[in-house]
């Protein structure tokens, strides 16, 4: 089960510079684990104690994974991974 | 060195000021490797508050997608500081993801006049730069 993944600016340093990706995995959680096992380091970007890290927004068909089942979003051949970092700060 | 028109230095200080004081926030897209802003793209305050920013995820998507259409990247990310210096904050730091961007960051603070300043945000790293304003298209 394929699914295309695409890479922000910030993370092509674990994908040799690749602006996407293929993985597998029926959920989000098995597609970040095949993705590491090729490109070591990502998953530590991606995920913190077993959850998505607040700050990287991650898509699915251009929906947000926090409002379908956040790493737990199950995934269907051809669909369209989308990670994004938060633009986000503070005073 | 940020170079940017005047009409988009205009443009960050007038969206500052209208959502003052809640920080407003935004980016100035411009062509892949050019380093050059040029369209101006507002963006709303998903958390609408006087202390922190976050663009709305699928607005932010959206602005994604549209730039990668273009060709284009995010050249400036602006927000503003509503109660404090032009200076990016610790929270700035750490959410820093644009290695490429220029951080502009315009001060509320004061009624009359304004902060504009820019900086490099790279690795937890900031550097200041020059801002040279530029007249015209």
């Amino acid at each position: 089960m394929a699914v295309e993944v695409r890479i922000p600016t910030i993370l092509r340093q674990y994908t040799g510079g690749a602006k996407t990706v293929e993985g597998t995995g029926d959920t989000l959680a098995a597609l970040i684990d095949d993705l590491e096992s090729r490109h070591p380091g990502l998953r530590e970007r991606l995920v913190e104690n077993g959850s998505l890290r607040r700050f990287v927004n991650v898509y699915v068909n251009d929906e947000d994974v926090r409002f379908l089942g956040a790493e737990k979003t199950p995934l269907n051949d051809g669909d369209n991974v989308t990670v994004l970092p938060a633009v986000a700060g503070g005073s | 060195m940020l170079s940017i028109r005047r009409d988009l230095v205009d443009a960050i200080v007038e969206h500052a000021r209208k959502d003052h004081p809640d920080e407003a926030c935004g980016v100035i897209a411009g062509p892949e490797g050019s380093d050059r802003p040029e369209r101006f793209v507002p963006m709303l305050n998903a958390a609408r508050s006087p202390t922190f920013y976050e663009f709305d995820s699928m607005d932010l998507l959206r602005l994604y997608r549209e730039m990668d259409d273009n060709d284009e990247e995010p050249v400036v990310i602006y927000h503003s500081h509503t109660a404090t210096e032009a200076y990016p904050s610790r929270t700035d730091i750490a959410y820093a993801n644009e290695p490429g961007a220029h951080y502009v960051l315009v001060s509320t603070r004061d009624d009359d006049t304004h902060e504009f300043r820019s900086f490099r945000i790279v690795d937890g790293v900031v550097t200041e730069e020059e801002v040279q304003v530029t007249d015209g298209e």
